[in-house]
């Protein structure tokens, strides 16, 4: 066993669905052995939700994440359909959907314009004294950067329209919605849409003439550090397009070919979960692969999930502007399965721009007001798996319940945790691809916080705008103590 | 011109909710950082434990604790926090409370790592591997902060000086404390800032002293929108809890459950929603309280839904030695 | 279980019946075990769940509460207040996970003497069965407090020394 002469500690680093830390071990050499994303927090919500009733599990498992909330409440929500074995009128199913499809305009919009723009629009290489909000600003105009801040706060009051909160909704309940919409809320929400869909457009036209345009960062996006091969998973519709909010779960392998389709009750059938001692994040892994360890390929059980996951795991969008970002997407990227980690950011806004076409097809939808938005549970309440596509990636509930409907056990696969294992990996590579012989230079350290950053939504926006730095130190020292180099950026 | 306020923003045991809605002030949020400095926000912005440990005593006018105390280095960091700021406030509900990581105060941490590392249905974990704060890796030690038995909320491990309630806070809570903040117009140590009211003497619910007969579970009925919860039969915890939400649960037709905490003098959230509940039973002997008090799921975790982890009965321990 | 343990118990009585039985108990030398402390409050009504609580957090081992029999209340229906209470207050203690010896709930008329010597007996066997209450839970929290004040310490005296903490030890 080699001891490592040195390790560079990121402790902690942006969030990403919680705390996080990275820890690079460098050899003798000053090369990457192993670099590790550790997550030091747990909650246990899996076991203090024993003993509940099943039907606050939306209002209590939306609480493991405030960033999106409406993905836990959802998804539980749906779960408690299965467990009442119950089915929602229409209208209950369309707010959902258009609930949900209003948390993943916040999300994304937060996600694209705070955390990814500042890399892409200002430049990785650029002083890190403009590479925040302040300076995408800069560069795209005052102009779009208020209406970043409006489109998001639409998104947010939607939600709190449908939901009664933006963040921590209660809507949610076995067979329906508790709350109708009106024909003056939805006349708002149509115009919200619509102005979210242009919005949408406009972030497609960025990144375009931004990213697409400079050919240094169509290497960057396409060059092997940032490229991986896992298995690719979303939710599809029957045509094998996106849907976040219900459909048939599809995994497709690194090669693209479909490997397994599955209904959301047959999720364990699919899925297991791997532990290490060095983390309190467990491993999301295929099943019937197997536990290879941190690995991609066709033989590794690793799936990315989230934008880049789903568009991979389906042959297309559901409305007709998201279909054709979608084709331009893979056409620039040479073809499907794309593997460059940091096309998540690319996919996530021809997520975008679907989550505002389909908020504005169901806005319009003539049943969207109707009262009929709660079937009562007349079975007796098993068990029942949920599933959605969050922001992230897939999240999955599952409950069993005793006959009166109290939770008896509860599983809880987060979309963050699907993502793990690729997302250490990505880590790893980055590292290992940009920290040589020692040096861990300025343009490295960003470069490895960019691998992690694809697959991180959270919105270091807030950051950016008001401190304009973004102040993570790297401290590298050697094995008795000694720093032998500060790096901040 | 007034040099700017220092403001720290730190979560521990939280969901980043409590963040979110400090950027859901929207424009506000501009003005809140013309009138203050952000020294720390990680839920984004990262930073290393010196950062804090070469701060100066006092060198931060306030701090925005969110989140309760789960693992070491929450604590740790509470403590190096509140060394450092003139002012602590424990802001919204799991950081005043314990919030709903407080419900974790109902098990224990050997039966939670058994949970989530050996028993949910998709763990395969043949060699019974568990996380652990140290751990020999082949390249070095990787460490991970330990994890407590229980949750606490952060004034049972701090001093705090004021409380921001809510799950999470509304903006309008949030603008009203920053402004008295801004403004140094404190109210008194202690105070929870929202209203002095409970959410039932704002609720715009018909009541009419109606009495139950059955506790009812939100999934049986469809409630009418325009009387009490309570007297619908749906458990509500709007008699004892802060006003200030503006009815975000009960105006979506849902009843409360308790996120901005205990209103003004009550001691104990929980309790004391007992016995309000207690006082609309319609029941006159034994046997048929006993069978009313059987068709409600769940006291314990729908009276301290929030507030748990500050019960008066918090820290009991089963079993004896 | 520890022998010698004595439980207190903290007995809240109704003014009226309640204590004026236990009063019996005590004129009549119908002798009831030392362990209990009484409380007189006018009507067994006026307990509310939260002064339970506060008895346990204050050191009681067990809490009794005596009104009454229905019908009997000084104040008609203040003991049907308490009937509404009790089982909600001995549920949500079951939950947390106080043995359900600690809380009993019963009627004394006033001329009951001799039962409440008995039922104050039996409280007191039961709950040396299982025991003081104990409180803090899991960790001992000032034991975690010294851990890490030492580490916080410990953590401050090495960032000062190198100018920063290694790999978040
Ligand atoms: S109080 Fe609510 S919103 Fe705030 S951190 Fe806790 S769970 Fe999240
Ligand atoms: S109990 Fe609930 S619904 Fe009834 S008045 Fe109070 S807050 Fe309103
Ligand atoms: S109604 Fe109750 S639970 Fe809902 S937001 Fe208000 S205080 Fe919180
Ligand atoms: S006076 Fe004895 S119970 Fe009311």
């Amino acid at each position: 066993m080699s001891v490592c002469k040195t390790r560079v500690t990121i402790d902690p680093i942006t969030r990403l669905e919680g705390h996080g830390k990275i820890e690079i071990f460098l050899n003798d050499a000053g090369n990457v052995e192993r670099a590790y994303l550790q997550i030091p927090e747990l909650r246990g919500f899996e076991k203090f939700c024993e003993g509940r009733p099943a039907e606050e599990m939306p209002r209590i498992t939306s609480r493991i994440c405030g960033v999106c909330p409406e993905a836990h409440h959802i998804a539980s929500t749906k779960a408690l359909d299965a467990v009442w074995h119950v089915d929602p009128p229409h209208t209950a199913k369309k707010l959902r959907e258009l609930l949900f499809n209003a948390h993943m305009l916040h999300s994304h919009i937060a996600h694209f314009y705070a955390l990814a723009a500042p890399d892409f629009v200002v430049g990785p290489g650029a002083d890190k004294k403009d590479r925040n909000i302040l300076g995408v600003i800069a560069k795209v105009g005052l102009e779009t950067g208020q209406e970043v801040i409006k489109h998001r706060s639409y998104a947010q009051k939607i939600q709190a329209m449908i939901g009664g909160k933006a963040t921590h909704p209660v809507c949610g309940l076995p067979g329906g919605m508790s709350k109708p919409i009106t024909e003056e809320e939805r006349q708002q929400i149509e115009s919200m849409a619509l102005s979210l869909v242009d919005f949408a457009e406009v972030s497609l036209q960025i990144f375009r003439d931004v990213v697409l345009k400079n050919k240094a960062y169509v290497d960057l996006i396409l060059s092997d550090a940032y490229s991986l091969n896992p298995y690719s998973m979303g939710m599809v519709d029957e045509n094998n397009h996106v849907n976040f909010y219900d459909g048939i779960m599809r995994i497709t392998d690194p090669e693209g070919k479909e490997y397994v389709r599955f209904n959301a009750n047959e999720y364990n059938n699919h899925f297991a979960e791997h532990v290490e001692p060095w983390s309190y994040l467990k491993f999301p892994y295929l099943k019937n692969v197997g536990w290879k360890g941190l690995v991609d390929g066709i033989e590794s059980g690793l799936v990315w999930v989230g934008p880049l996951g789903r568009l991979n795991a389906a042959d297309g969008m559901a409305t007709a502007r998201a279909n054709k970002a979608y084709q331009e997407m893979y056409s620039t990227l040479g073809g499907k399965p794309a593997k460059a980690t940091l096309a998540h950011h690319w996919a996530r806004l021809v997520e975008l721009m679907y989550a505002a076409e389909r908020m504005l097809e169901l806005s319009q939808d003539s049943e969207i007001t109707s009262t009929d938005i709660r079937s009562i549970p007349t079975q007796t309440p098993t068990e029942g798996i949920g599933i959605v596509e969050a922001p992230r990636g897939t999240l999955m509930h599952h409950y069993v319940t005793d006959e009166r409907g109290m939770i008896k056990k509860a599983n809880l696969v987060v979309a963050s945790a699907h993502g793990y294992g690729a997302m250490n990996m990505s880590v790893d590579k980055a590292a290992k691809g940009l920290i040589k012989e020692g040096k861990v230079d300025e343009a490295a350290k960003n470069m490895v916080e960019m691998a992690f950053r694809a697959y991180d939504p959270c919105f270091g926006c807030s950051t950016h705008t008001l401190t304009g730095k973004l102040p993570l130190l790297i401290r590298v020292y050697n094995t008795s103590g000694e720093k032998i180099m500060d790096l901040e950026w | 011109m007034a040099p700017k306020l220092q403001l720290a923003i730190y979560w521990a045991a939280a969901c980043g909710g409590c963040d979110v809605a400090i950027l859901d002030t929207d424009e506000k949020i501009l003005d809140i950082a013309e009138a203050a400095d952000i020294v720390l926000w990680p839920i984004a912005m990262d930073f290393k434990y010196e950062d804090i440990y070469k701060m100066e005593p006092g060198s931060i006018d306030v701090c925005l604790f969110n989140g309760a105390i789960r693992t070491s280095e929450q604590e740790e960091i509470a403590k190096a926090l509140r060394a450092r700021s003139k002012f602590m406030i424990a802001f919204g509900a799991c950081a005043a409370w314990g919030g709903i990581p407080g419900l974790a105060n109902l098990t224990n941490r050997e039966e939670i790592f058994n949970t989530v590392y050996q028993e949910t249905a998709t763990t395969i974990n043949e060699e019974d591997i568990r996380p652990d704060t140290n751990y020999p890796g082949p390249e070095g030690e990787l460490h991970l902060p330990r994890i407590y038995d229980r949750v606490w909320s952060l004034d049972q491990v701090v001093n705090v000086d004021y409380y921001v309630p809510g799950c999470p806070p509304t903006p309008e809570t949030i603008w009203t404390a920053i402004l008295a903040i801004v403004t140094g117009n404190l109210p008194p140590k202690g105070t929870t800032i929202a209203g002095i009211k409970s959410l039932c003497d704002t609720c715009e619910r018909e009541k009419t002293e109606k009495k139950i007969t059955q506790f009812k579970r939100p999934f049986e009925i469809i409630a009418d929108p325009k009387k009490c919860l309570l007297e619908q039969g749906l458990i509500c915890c709007g008699p004892v809890t802060r006003d200030g939400c503006g009815h975000r649960c009960t105006n979506n037709n849902m009843p409360c459950r308790g996120c901005y905490g205990p209103s003004e003098k009550v001691s104990d959230q929980g309790a004391k929603l007992l016995n309000a509940i207690a006082s609309i039973m319609d029941v006159k002997d034994e046997k048929s309280a006993q069978e009313l008090a059987a068709t409600w799921e769940d006291p314990a975790g729908t009276v301290y839904r929030f507030s748990l982890a500050k019960s008066l009965i918090y820290d009991y321990k089963k079993g004896g030695e | 279980m520890n022998d010698k343990f004595e439980p207190k118990i903290l007995g809240i009585l109704c003014n009226w019946c309640s204590y004026a039985g236990a009063d019996l108990a005590g004129t009549s030398r119908l002798r009831y075990p030392a362990n209990i402390r009484i409380v007189k409050v006018m009507c067994s009504g006026r307990v509310e769940p939260t002064l339970i609580l506060k008895a346990f957090q204050e050191g009681a081992d067990g809490v009794l509460i005596s009104g009454c029999h229905p019908g009997d209340c000084h104040y008609v229906d203040g003991n049907i207040k308490t009937l509404r209470r009790t089982p909600l207050v001995a549920r949500l203690l079951t939950q947390i996970g106080i043995e359900p010896e600690r809380f009993k709930q019963v009627w004394v008329s006033a001329s009951e003497g001799e039962r409440f010597g008995k039922i104050v007996e039996q409280m007191v066997e039961d709950i040396k069965k299982v025991g003081p209450y104990q409180k803090k839970m899991g960790d001992q929290l000032d034991v975690v407090m010294d851990e890490v004040a030492a580490s916080a310490k410990e953590a401050a005296a090495a960032a000062e020394e190198k100018g920063g903490l290694n790999c978040g030890s």
